[in-house]
């Protein structure tokens, strides 16, 4: 089954702007497992992306191949429109540099201090002096309202400080699509508006795409524009949120409610801002930064 | 129990509901999605044998399955050597992990070792009144075998095991993942330089086993068991020569990359939370050990074969 907004397939197609990342026809399995099976997905290009599904329903895995650091058994990958399995290693390593993933658990490096971890990227693929990757990583942690973290570890912070230290790595080389991993899982209720927020003022400040993958619904109606509903190895349904939110298909409709959310609003229009409304900035995010 | 109330037609919600308002009606979740259970196999006589015979090749087919692995890993890593960026600080850092870190147990074994060959061999030689035998004897025996046994059973014991809980720890924390995420290669980062880096330091580190154990082999001999010391050095060169200690470098250049390649392999394929760390770390020790004690005989046999058996002079 397609999903219910593919424009088209010709090699024209794969070059709309509106959309940043085109899946087509992507297949793949880990032995005799099959984890995905013909998945189409199209994501659309500054906006809030989320691909929902049940856990194991395979979200990691497909947007793992997005990088190319899984590479599918049958299918397409455009980003920008070029086929990304047709890069060279060389290629593919700058082609990374567009994307920025933040981890479930942030994934920071332990034997690392909050500055190192984000300085790391830079000192791996920038020739900048160390002053400057100093000044980058210092403004990218105030913004992220992290500073005086900066000679901390990461044992030593909060679970909502790492996974905004995760971010602050993750946008150090100012990439132009940002990848959450279940970003809110295991955050407490507060903790979750705060990310949610993050999410949200991190895609209008830099304007990034973003791709969250989550099964979390309360925050997932408050972030998403467009939503993508993965489930036995393909994308059941995908649209903007408030589409889904109104969803006919059984499993849908199932999934939105079974976590006993008795109503959906709707999800955020596509035309509001996307501070407005959901609590302003990241500067003024709860927990105390220091 | 009364029937729930049956779900509102999908798409109809009230307007203003916003998606924090929580129902707490009980309601049945349908659950057409999940999947029957699977019919019952018949087993015939057949299957049954077959499934025997393949129950008692796991094993084989488990050990390949990690032997191979291991040798993937190897190429993989070795693969990068040659290819920027060369990143000496990891180099260094490993180098002070494995061989600076493991010098003071490796020094403490080593010691006690020769001290205690000594010893043995005085008494085993009292007998015949060649005691002054003892140094060669205890020499011979730490340059080529005990010395690079033992510090690579030292070094599977703390290298091999802090490795594979290290790295294991950053593959189940996804900080391995996280490194591929920014197009860093993990095994030229993290693996690469251990096993270059142990390759380089485990025969020094044999060396000084070796220059330690002597010394404790002198102190028990000269100084507690008064035995001529001019005879001593005479017959310890009589009968151990310099290609003895080269032949046990080389045994551990060998020991030093094979444990320090378990401990990656472990700790780098680690699965399932801090008991998958915890089993990774366990069986980095037993098979670096173990692997240590067999690959020394095919090592002598092969150094041995090349150099033959070494004669002062």
């Amino acid at each position: 089954m397609r999903t219910s907004e593919i424009i088209g397939d010709s090699p024209a197609d794969q070059k709309d702007p509106r959309w940043h990342i085109r899946v087509r026809g992507l297949t793949k399995s880990f032995g005799p497992h099959l984890v995905l099976k013909d998945v189409d997905l199209d994501l659309e290009r500054g906006k809030v992306n989320v691909i929902l599904g049940a856990s194991g329903a395979g979200k990691s895995v497909l947007i793992k191949h997005f990088m190319c650091l899984l590479r599918p058994d049958k299918g397409h990958i455009y980003v920008d429109g070029t086929d990304v399995l047709s890069l060279s290693p060389k290629q593919l390593s700058l082609f990374r540099r567009k994307f920025g993933l933040v981890f479930q658990f942030a994934a920071l490096f332990d034997s690392l201090t909050v500055e190192e971890n984000c300085a790391f990227p830079l000192k791996e693929h920038t020739k900048k002096s160390t002053s400057e990757i100093r000044d980058v990583v210092n403004d990218k942690l105030v913004a992220l309202g992290l500073d005086g973290t900066q000679k901390k570890y990461p044992g030593e912070l909060s679970g909502g400080m790492r996974k905004r230290v995760g971010l602050a790595r993750a946008l150090v080389l100012e990439p132009e699509i940002l990848m959450y991993d279940e970003p809110t899982t295991g955050l407490d209720p507060l903790a979750t508006r705060n990310v949610d927020e993050m999410i949200l003022d991190t895609c209008q400040r830099y304007n990034v795409t973003s791709v969250v993958i989550s099964h979390d619904m309360a925050s997932v109606f408050r972030i998403a524009d467009r939503i993508a509903m993965l489930h036995d190895k393909k994308i059941l349904e995908a649209g903007p949120a408030a589409m889904i939110a109104k969803s006919q298909q059984p499993f849908v409709y199932d999934f939105l409610h079974a976590s006993g959310v008795s109503a959906i609003d709707g999800g955020r229009t596509p035309d509001s801002s996307h501070a407005a409304g959901h609590g302003g900035s990241i500067d003024k995010l709860g927990g105390d930064p220091t | 129990m009364s029937e729930a109330p049956p779900p509102p037609p999908p798409g109809e919600t009230k307007p203003g509901m916003g998606v924090s308002e929580v129902s707490h009606t009980k309601r049945k979740v349908p659950q057409p999605y999940l999947q029957a259970a699977a019919p019952e196999k018949k087993v015939t006589v057949p299957g049954a044998l077959w499934q025997g015979v393949k129950d008692t090749g796991a094993p084989v087919q488990r050990f390949l399955d990690m032997f191979g692995g291991h040798m993937i890993m190897m190429a993989k890593s070795l693969a990068w050597l040659p290819r920027r960026p060369y990143r000496p600080k990891n180099y260094l850092e490993a180098a002070e992990y494995i061989g600076f870190g493991s010098l003071p147990i490796v020094l403490l074994v080593g010691f006690f070792t020769g001290a205690v060959m000594s010893l043995q061999s005085i008494f085993a030689f009292k007998a015949f009144d060649l005691e002054s035998f003892s140094g060669g004897v205890t020499a011979k025996a730490i340059a080529s075998e005990l010395g690079p046994v033992l510090t690579s059973l030292m070094l599977s014991g703390r290298a091999g095991a802090g490795i594979a809980t290290e790295l294991g720890t950053m593959r189940i924390s996804e900080q391995i993942d996280a490194l591929e995420s920014m197009a860093v290669n993990p095994l030229q980062y993290l693996v690469l330089p251990r096993l270059v880096a142990a390759t380089i330091v485990t025969p020094i580190l044999g060396l000084l086993f070796f220059c330690i154990g002597m010394g404790g082999a002198w102190l028990v001999a000269i100084i507690l068991y008064d035995v001529p010391q001019g005879q001593w050095v005479a017959n310890l060169r009589n009968i151990t020569a310099p290609i003895d200690v080269v032949q046990g470098m080389i045994k551990c250049a060998f020991f030093g990359f094979m444990v320090t390649l378990i401990g990656c392999y472990q700790g780098f394929n680690a699965q399932g939370g801090g008991r998958g760390v915890g089993i990774g770390t366990t069986r980095a020790v037993v098979l670096g050990s173990v692997s240590t004690l067999i690959l020394d005989y095919f090592l002598s046999d092969i150094l041995l074969s090349i150099f033959g058996s070494g004669r002062g002079g």
